[in-house]
């Protein structure tokens, strides 16, 4: 009888986890020693990098590619211009409610768009993304087409002092993008995310455990949807200046996100981390040549697609490196006695295959 | 009551545009299960490949269009054979992640060398030829031409996949690939021959797009929704179907835009939404998926 234990933590995700409080502290730090320019920049890299995350976990891991996920991050950006110019709710509140509104529109457009497979869904998504886009245009007391800017009461009722608005910014944008990271970090390694992986491997044998699909999902459509709506309020709330076409951009929202998953690794955590910092490097250098930054990132992404299907840090993974332990995997403890041919690589290990 | 049958017929026959878009979509769809993201994007190249086309050339507006049927038609080919084949397989990511991502490039591409300035292909009196059909109905020859295109497109492509043995071929792989290939079809050639065919349609598409309307770069993605939502509403794997599918969405969007200006493309949505509502299979739907 071999005897074996269960791991999750391995080498490379203890040196992880040590990597993830050291880059904490300085991101924590960065305020003290950043200009306002850098600290308005990570900012933006924050929110992206939670939209990856989000797009990822959707995509990745739950299956649902979705190219319209801009209706969120608008429907977001529109709940804070309506609850604080209309209704005169404090900015900080109405930041708070655009997630969970995001999520409670996500349940009828899930219901609707789960009607749709594959990459019909895809395009599904985007047209419920359009719907959104030209309701908001006929919101004639937010501006209509033109689109409105939130009033400078709204901007100081957060704080009188421009640097300490940064400073709130830069704090709940952190806590957004490592929230993001965190999300999908514990919704994989609960037992949400185990059925998640056991769909992913095979949706037949996840059935035949009672598994149920369609709620599994729902579930991460939802909470993608909410996080992706506070973004957009944090987002918006930050530019101060709302408009349908920029809200509801594929190509803001959905284009960047995408591309920066696919670079980076689709289907892992660390992915979208590696793919967010491709993504504003490149798109810093090459600021100064248009739209050549989305033409570049689009080739890279084909490339990557059909050379490396899991994205860069796929490459990392057939080194078994991974930061995040979101795996269990069977170590045998006592050598030789293991169970020949035994091997937990090929042999169901939950969140192994494929991974 | 004579305004309205003309709103109707003026929707309807805008319809076979939308069918003309979405017959392309729906042949690389029937017969590699392939959803072509940068579908509305070639469109919008093939426009611009006739604008250059005439400006060269001094063909009229129509007579550019077998140039552009054959340029597309290779690109067509050679797209399928040299990237989209490398992108089949069971996972729907690849194939759809590489067209989003040729979508993006095409049409910051085309905003690249054209810019973002709107474009027009001049067709001359066919511009403004109307024909009248007594009673205060008149219609525009252009549109008449554009429907009758479409519906001769479609038993064209009806004809092709049902009566000639590269459509057996087509049915055959799109059926069971594996099998195909043990009977001897070269399912590669196959899947590159259909991008072909159905690039040239996405040309017949473009230039009667560019003659209809002013265009520009950014006008691919809805072009893209337009024949998707055709598709949905007409019913998978029917192409007589995504011909009613085209022309219940002209009539909803030119019935929208007479009770409100603003609302022509969202009262299509709506259409479409409804239509996911009560028969999420669509209209006449053929294939299981």
């Amino acid at each position: 009888m071999a005897s074996f234990r269960i791991e999750r933590l391995t080498r490379a995700s203890r040196i992880g986890v040590a990597l993830i409080a050291a880059a904490i502290a300085v991101l924590a730090s960065l305020p003290l020693w950043a200009g306002s320019g850098t600290i308005r920049l990570a900012v933006e890299i924050f929110y992206y990098l939670a939209l990856a995350e989000c797009w990822n976990l959707l995509a990745g891991y739950a299956g649902l590619v979705s190219i319209g996920q801009q209706a969120f991050v608008g429907f977001g950006g529109y709940v804070l211009a309506f609850l604080t110019i209309l209704l005169g709710v404090p900015p900080l509140v109405a930041l708070a409610v655009a997630g969970p509104a995001a999520a409670i529109v996500a349940v009828p457009t899930a219901l609707l768009l789960f009607r749709l497979r594959g990459a019909y869904f895809a395009i599904g998504t985007w047209v419920a993304a359009e719907v959104f886009r030209l309701i908001a245009l006929q919101i004639f007391s937010l501006g209509g087409g033109t689109g409105i800017s939130l009033p400078v009461s709204v901007v100081l009722a957060i704080s009188d002092s421009r640097a300490v608005r940064d400073l709130i910014f830069y704090y709940i944008g952190l806590a957004v993008g490592l929230g993001g990271i965190l999300m999908v970090f514990f919704w994989l390694r609960s037992r949400q995310g185990l059925a998640l992986t056991a769909i992913r491997d095979s949706e037949t044998a996840a059935a035949s455990v009672g598994i149920d699909k369609e709620r599994s999902k729902l579930a991460v459509y939802v909470i993608a949807a909410a996080l992706t709506g506070f973004v957009g309020a944090l987002a918006y709330l930050e530019k101060v200046r709302i408009s349908p076409d920029a809200a509801f951009s594929v190509v803001d929202w959905s284009a960047d996100v995408i591309f920066i998953v696919v670079i980076g690794g689709i289907g892992s955590i660390e992915g979208p981390i590696l793919g967010t910092v491709i993504f504003f490097v490149l798109r810093g250098l090459l600021a100064d040549y248009g739209v050549a930054y989305l033409i570049l990132l689009g080739l890279v992404a084909v490339v990557v697609m059909l050379l490396a299907p899991r994205g860069l840090w796929g490459i990392a993974e057939k080194f078994d490196i991974h930061l995040f332990p979101v795996q269990r995997r069977l170590r045998f403890t006592e050598a030789g006695s293991a169970t020949p041919g035994l091997d937990p690589k090929i042999h169901g290990v939950p969140g192994r295959a494929r991974q | 009551m004579i305004e309205w049958l003309n709103i109707v017929l003026q929707g309807a026959l805008l319809g076979g545009l939308y069918a003309l878009f979405a017959a392309g979509l729906s042949l690389m769809f029937g017969v590699m299960r392939i959803v072509n993201i940068a579908h509305g994007d070639l469109i919008v190249l093939a426009a611009y490949i006739a604008l250059v086309v005439v400006r060269w050339s001094g063909f009229g507006a129509l007579e550019s269009l077998p140039v552009v049927a054959v340029l597309m038609f290779a690109l067509g080919y050679a797209l399928q054979r040299g990237l989209l084949n490398f992108t089949l397989g069971a996972d729907v990511l690849p194939p759809l992640l590489v067209t989003f991502g040729l979508s993006v490039i095409i049409e910051n591409g085309l905003q690249e060398i054209f810019s973002a300035d709107p474009q027009r292909l001049q067709a001359g009196r066919l511009d403004i030829a109307s024909l009248s059909l007594g009673g205060g109905l008149a219609v525009g020859w252009l549109e008449v031409i554009v429907f009758a295109t479409a519906v001769v497109v479609i038993a064209a492509l009806e004809a092709l996949l049902y009566r000639t043995a590269i459509g057996r071929a087509f049915r055959a792989t799109s059926d069971d690939a594996d099998t195909a290939r043990l009977y001897g079809v070269d399912t590669r050639h196959v899947f590159a021959l259909a991008t072909a065919i159905s690039l040239a349609v996405v040309s017949v598409a473009g230039v009667l797009l560019a003659i209809r309307t002013t265009f520009e770069p950014s006008i691919g993605p809805a072009r893209l929704i337009y024949a998707f939502e055709a598709v949905i509403i007409g019913g998978l794997g029917s192409l007589w179907g995504t011909l009613v599918g085209g022309v219940i969405l002209g009539v909803a969007q030119s019935i929208g835009i007479v009770l409100n200006p603003a609302w022509d493309l969202l009262a299509g949505h709506v259409v479409f939404l409804l239509v996911l509502v009560l028969r999420p299979r669509g209209l006449f739907p053929k294939t299981a998926d």
